[in-house]
């Protein structure tokens, strides 16, 4: 291989080419199964029902998302408040 | 207490169905009383591979619809008295395969005090496969070095993850373990192949063995004997130190190493 390599250049391994592609796909497949979980718009529906109560605001002024740091999941939870009140 | 060992890998061909045999008889020789069961309903083929095929009367679904008692479709092994099989139905539909009924199933077994009952699953990601796992305290996730394993194991490995019993009752998780097979260190060292340490790193999943690519497997598959027996050859060693391991044991790996030609091949050319 070393020997062969010299000759043709650099060229890389198909072991490594393949490494590299799992890589990149596995970590965008994960990231599709972990940041969604299927309660997400359910919660969302959730939240806006119980703020309600207290402030009239849009359903659209609830963003609900999960990300991925590392090995913790961060729920984050961004509630928009009518700027109209004071 | 006993322990339910899924046998699973998404992709079909490798090496799941050999690997359940092998693993099995391979328990039921250090003593213990083991049951293997196929999951693959409609197109079962453990029995072929176990060599029991003739003697195949009742299936999984027999028993599950109630037509009759385990014991009458548990095949026992004609050289392991700790050893017995019980067969997919190769007629009937996957919608059979419920999952009160594989409770019960799984709950009759623990009642005759089974050590370990190995759940050898279909390719694939549908009930069956889903079935297989469901129940499962610990995984054999079995491997080819080749992309598209690597990927649909990835995949399998977050089903264990979810939508087991285990995971959906917030349980301990099920205990992972990676299985390789069809493993040539000679190609791994020529590039051509993923290494085991790629795919461990790839897949972040504790190693429990490497069984290399071996003709032997297709000559134990012809002749209907798990590989386990295939006395001398790697592939039957390998798959000893698999369960030696599994039943708590280190055991260096083994047959991972590039074996360098002799001279004579290399002059003349093997093969």
């Amino acid at each position: 291989m070393g020997f062969l390599s010299f000759f043709l250049g650099e060229k890389k391994s198909s072991a490594s080419v393949a490494k590299e592609r799992l890589q990149l796909i596995l970590a965008h497949e994960r990231n599709g199964r972990s940041t969604s979980p299927d309660y997400l718009p359910q919660l969302q529906r959730e939240l806006v029902a119980v703020i309600s109560k207290y402030v009239s605001i849009n359903p659209d002024d609830i963003k609900v998302n999960m990300e991925r740091e590392g090995d913790f999941e961060v729920l984050e939870v961004k509630i928009e408040l009518p700027e109209t009140r004071r | 207490m006993t322990k339910i060992v899924v046998v699973t890998s998404g992709k079909g061909g490798v090496g799941k169905t050999t690997t359940s045999a092998s693993f099995a008889t391979g328990l039921a020789m250090r003593g213990h009383k083991t049951c293997v069961i196929d999951f693959d309903v409609g197109l079962r083929n453990l029995d072929l591979i176990m060599g029991v095929e003739r003697r195949v009367v009742y299936d999984l679904i027999n028993v599950i619809n109630d037509e009759i008692k385990l014991n009458q479709a548990l095949i026992k092994d004609k050289q392991l008295d700790k050893l017995y099989i019980l067969a997919a139905s190769q007629t009937r539909d996957k919608d059979a395969l419920t999952q009160e009924g594989v409770a019960r199933v799984l709950d009759e077994l623990k009642e005759m005090e089974f050590d370990f009952i190995v759940c050898d699953s279909p390719a694939g990601i549908e009930t069956g496969a889903l079935m297989a796992m469901h129940f499962a305290d610990e995984a054999l996730v079995v491997t080819n070095p080749e992309v598209s394993s690597v990927r649909d194991s990835d995949r399998i490995l977050g089903m264990l993850n979810s939508k087991t019993k285990r995971a959906i009752e917030g349980g301990e998780p099920v205990k992972e373990h990676l299985l390789i097979t069809r493993y040539n260190p000679n190609r791994v060292e020529g590039g051509q192949m993923l290494s085991l340490e790629d795919i461990h790193e790839i897949l972040r999943t504790p190693l429990i063995g490497v069984i290399p690519e071996s003709e032997s497997v297709l000559q134990a598959s012809n002749q209907g004997t798990p590989a386990i027996y295939m006395q001398g050859t790697d592939v039957s060693e390998a798959y000893k130190d698999v369960v030696r391991r599994f039943l708590g044991e280190e055991r260096p790996m083994r047959f991972i190493e590039a074996v360098k030609p002799n001279i004579f091949k290399r002059l003349f050319g093997s093969k």
